[in-house]
């Protein structure tokens, strides 16, 4: 009788772990031969020469000025993403106009679109036979722009499910209670938002710090102007020095990581609040 | 008031920043009308990156399906250890730059690595070669296919597959009849998402190829050639095919999106 008993619920499970270390084998080779080794070498080979040399290739002058561009770019851009991007997921939620779904549709373009083709619709409003007589070609001011074409979606689509998620009630007693709309807002339903606003800062930041192709035509890429870390890379790549490109990689792998973990703070931190 | 100026200030921002740009390079496409942009795009040159594109996408969506559904069922379905870092470095393609993913895979698959070294002496060469370019491709799309269909099997449950295993069916007929068709609108906005990524990768492309033109440059790197060549015609007919190919992918997703429609029937 026990015996019996023992069999029937053994035996689905040792089939499930047959087939999970399977599924499992498979899965864990891909990832390390497309994603895990490849990145470990990255890292590896920017060590190889020692410490000193890793400092020295991050602190070459056209290296350090690519990476204080980038991180102060993107830090710029992620700030009028916090900003901007509030602004319009409030717009999708709580507004009513023609046209809202299709403006809707359109926050995701930046991540359908090419980045290089990002790169050169913008040089053509903005460059140098701009309609509007714009001209932010070969500028920082081009590197930013780019930069925020990018990132748009991202805090937009992290605000906007919790503000669709927000209920109204909240609002209406602080107003009952006689509370004005900004009043309403910082106190009410910005303390809502703000880890879904940080979080969606974060990503955009992330994303900016790594971004290529959208920076490669508006920019001219020039030395200690224009040129951000992920062409700084490219050009020292070309230019067959592997182990400096390997070393301004790690540091952008690094600074990404220290933001994606700040943001898995973030999140626990809401969702304690919440 | 405050509410008009916020709509304005919205809709003006996403308007100078993505709508008009866009627009404009479509209007100077096809300001000749639609004889140029097929000419230019149906140069030798210019077919031949639409071939190598579908080639390396067509092999980068096929890969990341299968590893994606495989890995969405092990994270949803099934316990094991280590299982919380696989989802974290599932996600970690989408936090380095594309540049650092070719510089990656040159390191190790490169002629004078030690493993692109073993390979080549094997007669596979796959650094400035299609194998290459399908492994940058797969790297930046891989998160995209898991995480379609992780929330959607989340959301279904395990019971109809329990019962289906109960009354005798086999894994691969349990998940033909019935997880299959419920994860299909996730699983069909995940390629989607997964293909509008590999047709329009640009830089991590771009470090492994060479860029070698009539041998492995795509489409992205056809229009970049072309616009440093001046030859401004041809970059947009480019930029305005691929365009057209995210627009469409927009309203796919759109279609597709699992949020609204989490069914199953």
């Amino acid at each position: 009788m026990t015996r019996e008993v023992t069999a029937i619920t053994v035996r689905p499970a040792r089939r499930l772990a047959g087939g999970t270390a399977a599924g499992l084998g498979v899965a864990v080779i891909y990832l390390s031969l497309i994603v895990l080794i490849p990145l470990a070498a990255v890292v590896w080979r920017s060590a190889d020469q020692g410490p000193g040399y890793f400092w020295r290739s991050v602190t070459t002058p056209d290296a350090w000025a690519a990476l204080t561009l980038t991180i102060g770019a993107s830090a710029l851009v992620a700030l009028i993403n916090l900003v901007m991007g509030t602004a319009i997921a409030w717009v999708l939620v709580r507004d009513r106009f023609p046209g809202r779904r299709v403006l809707d549709t359109i926050i995701d373009l930046p991540f359908a679109l090419p980045t290089i083709v990002a790169g050169l619709v913008l040089l053509a409003l903005y460059g140098p036979q701009s309609p509007l007589g714009i001209n932010l070609a070969y500028s920082r001011a081009g590197v930013v722009l780019a930069l925020m074409f990018v990132t748009l979606p991202f805090v937009v689509r992290t605000v906007q499910p919790v503000l669709l998620e927000l209920d109204t009630e909240m609002e209406q007693a602080a107003a009952s209670l006689g509370a004005g709309p900004f009043q309403t807002f910082r106190r009410v339903i910005l303390p809502n938002l703000v880890p879904a606003m940080l979080s969606g800062t974060a990503l955009a930041f992330t994303r900016a710090i790594s971004e290529f192709g959208s920076t490669v035509l508006i920019s001219g890429n020039l030395p200690f102007k224009t040129q951000v870390a992920a062409v700084n890379i490219f050009s020292q790549i070309e230019g067959d020095n592997t182990t400096g490109a390997a070393a301004i990689s790690t540091v952008l792998l690094v600074v990404a990581l220290v933001a994606l973990v700040s943001l898995d703070v973030l999140q626990r931190w809401g969702r304690r609040r919440g | 008031m405050a509410k008009h100026a916020l709509r304005l200030v919205a809709v003006a921002y996403v308007l100078f920043l993505l709508v008009l740009p866009v627009i404009l390079i479509i209007w100077r496409t096809f300001g000749d009308g639609l004889a140029p942009f097929v000419e230019a795009l149906t140069s030798p040159s210019a077919l031949h990156a639409f071939k190598v594109t579908l080639t390396v996408a067509g092999w980068a969506v096929v890969a990341n399906t299968v590893f994606g559904v495989v890995t969405a069922i092990l994270l949803v379905r099934h316990q094991f250890p280590g299982k919380q870092l696989l989802g974290a470095f599932i996600d970690l393609p989408m936090a380095v730059s594309p540049v650092v993913v070719g510089l990656a895979l040159i390191l190790v698959y490169g002629r004078f690595a030690p493993f692109g070294g073993l390979l080549e002496s094997w007669g596979i060469q796959v650094i400035f070669s299609t194998p290459g370019m399908v492994l940058a491709t797969v790297f930046v799309a891989l998160p995209l296919v898991v995480r379609a269909i992780v929330p959607v099997l989340e959301e279904l449950g395990d019971e109809q597959e329990q019962a289906a295993h109960t009354l005798g069916a086999s894994r691969l007929q349990t998940f033909v009849r019935i997880t299959l068709p419920g994860i299909r609108w996730a699983l069909g906005y995940g390629i989607v998402l997964c293909l509008a990524r590999s047709l329009g990768e640009y830089g991590a492309v771009a470090v492994v190829s060479g860029r070698l033109v009539d041998q492995t440059q795509t489409l992205t790197l056809f229009v970049e050639e072309r616009f440093q060549n001046f030859d401004q015609p041809a970059a947009f007919a480019a930029a305005t095919a691929l365009a057209l190919i995210a627009v469409v992918t927009l309203l796919l997703t759109k279609l597709l999106r699992p949020k609204d429609r989490i069914d199953g029937n």
